[in-house]
């Protein structure tokens, strides 16, 4: 291990795509100011590093870890404790870290079903219809792979989080800004946010970032977005019926999708001062619902097929049910 | 699910027509279901969603909304939310595997005690036929949930 002095940074990946470690790349050259001012010890993507070597650190001798991912197996748990043990500071960086993600949308089925569609749908090609083993006897000896646990968690259901960095992926700017806080605090020119803090992200809605225009919104049909043609490129996205997750979603990406002429799908999770992200979605879409009577009602409800995967399409974990019934039953 | 089950509610009610109709049960010494805790709200529109899964999640094994009819709201048209939430509720908690009848929205006037009685006990009974809730690991108690009430936020009109 290296002693030049530098404090000491890990990132690691749990449960997820690795689009996060692409969203840290992906501040370009700052990512030089990173390497200039830390010594990274333990970054699994990006170089060789061995559980072991984490083992052996001091506790709390990493300065700062940005764990992405959500914990989905018996390995995230061990490294998430692992890493809050030596490390100082600990973010939890990403959707997935954060409230779950869609790897959390698993929680909607018992491990057995996932695992069954993952090894025996028709699109895999699977004739022996072999299953992962958590262990396994070669002639060199016994092999270990992860156990999956019963539900996916978020970071903090594990472990205490210091800070929380939402978005799937963060958006890039938000890292650099991060990047450039983090070593004027090592400088003494600026102070660390109080512990529990949202960082990399703002403090408002997505719609309060969004340009387009808002009256007010009479739904008589919710559609999909590629049923309509064409979509208005200046109205509120919501006003034309399209389900967008503006209203009850956390600002920070500049309202990216719906300046592209998507409707936001609400990955920098709940806003400031939302408990429960669905139910928040579930207030806002009520509300602009133009009818009384509840068959009509039902009839425009009806334009939202999957209520479940709508609302908590990266927050299910992360919710006051945190999971669905069939994986809690069989857990 | 065992033969002695007493299904636990958490009841919300509304200022103005069914808190009144409550309290007339109870002045009328109307006989009805124990089981019943209610939470006073000055209208059913301040029914956030976040209540009923709080309470859910926490051990409830069923949510009652109460306000006044259609109609006859203190806020003009305050309870047309509260049935619009409580429509797309229901069908959230289906798709998480957990029956919508756990919820259940009654409107009841002020005169209504009989009616807030018997719809209380007819409640408690398809709950106990539906059996304990029992959800996960509760983390968060359920006496929590008035203080979550006086912190959220105003819920958007």
């Amino acid at each position: 291990m290296t002693s030049n002095g530098k404090p000491k940074f890990a990132m690691y990946w749990a449960a997820s795509c690795g689009g996060c470690e692409i969203a840290v790349l992906n501040i370009h050259e700052k990512i030089l100011d990173v390497d200039a001012n830390f010594d990274v010890v333990f970054w699994p993507v990006a170089m060789d590093a061995k559980y072991k070597d984490v083992e052996a650190m001091e506790d709390g001798s990493i300065l700062l870890t940005l764990f992405n991912g959500g914990i989905r197996n018996n390995e995230n748990e061990h490294l998430a404790k692992l890493l809050r043990q030596k490390s100082k500071i600990l973010v939890a960086f990403g959707s997935c870290a954060c409230e779950g993600c869609i790897p959390g949308l698993a929680n909607l089925s018992p491990v057995g079903e996932i695992v069954h569609t993952a090894f025996s749908t028709l699109s895999t090609d699977n004739p022996h219809e072999i299953y992962p083993r958590v262990s396994f006897d070669v002639p060199e000896g016994e092999l270990h792979i992860p156990k999956l646990e019963p539900i996916l968690r978020p970071l903090d259901q594990v472990v205490d989080v210091d800070y929380y960095m939402p978005g799937c992926p963060p958006e890039s700017h938000q890292i650099a800004a991060v990047v450039d806080l983090v070593i004027k605090v090592l400088r003494d020119e600026a102070q660390l946010p109080p512990k529990g803090a949202v960082i990399g992200a703002g403090n408002s809605t997505v719609c309060d970032e969004c340009k387009r225009t808002r009256n007010v919104k009479f739904i008589r049909e919710f559609k999909r977005i590629q049923d309509i043609a064409p979509v208005d490129p200046t109205l509120c996205l919501l006003e034309q019926g399209i389900p967008c997750n503006g209203p009850a979603t956390r600002s920070g990406c500049n309202a990216r999708c719906p300046s592209a002429g998507a409707q936001c799908i609400g990955c920098y999770g709940p806003a400031e001062g939302v408990v429960d992200y669905g139910a928040r979605l579930i207030t806002a879409f009520s509300s602009v619902v133009d009818a009384r009577e509840p068959e009509e009602i039902e009839r425009i409800l009806d334009g939202i097929p999957d209520p479940v995967g709508q609302v908590y399409r990266f927050n299910l974990a992360g919710s006051l049910m945190k999971a669905a019934k069939p994986a809690w039953q069989k857990a | 699910m065992t033969e002695n089950f007493e299904p636990t509610i958490i009841g919300f009610t509304c200022n103005w027509c069914s808190y009144r109709a409550a309290d007339l049960a109870g002045t009328a010494r109307m006989k009805y279901a124990p089981n019943v805790r209610l939470i006073r709200m000055m209208c059913s529109g301040r029914l956030d969603p976040t209540f009923v899964l709080r309470a859910l999640s926490g051990g409830a094994d069923g949510v009652m909304i109460t306000g006044c009819h259609p109609g006859e709201c203190h806020y003009i048209e305050q309870n047309y939310k509260a049935l619009r939430r409580y429509l797309l509720l229901k069908r959230v908690l289906k798709g998480m595997g957990i029956e919508p009848e756990r919820v259940k929205l009654v409107w009841a006037s002020a005169a209504e005690g009989a009616k807030f009685a018997s719809e209380t006990t007819l409640f408690v009974e398809e709950i106990r036929k539906l059996g304990p809730l029992n959800w996960g690991k509760p983390t968060e108690r359920l006496d929590d949930l008035q203080e979550e009430i006086s912190k959220t936020e105003e819920v958007p009109a």
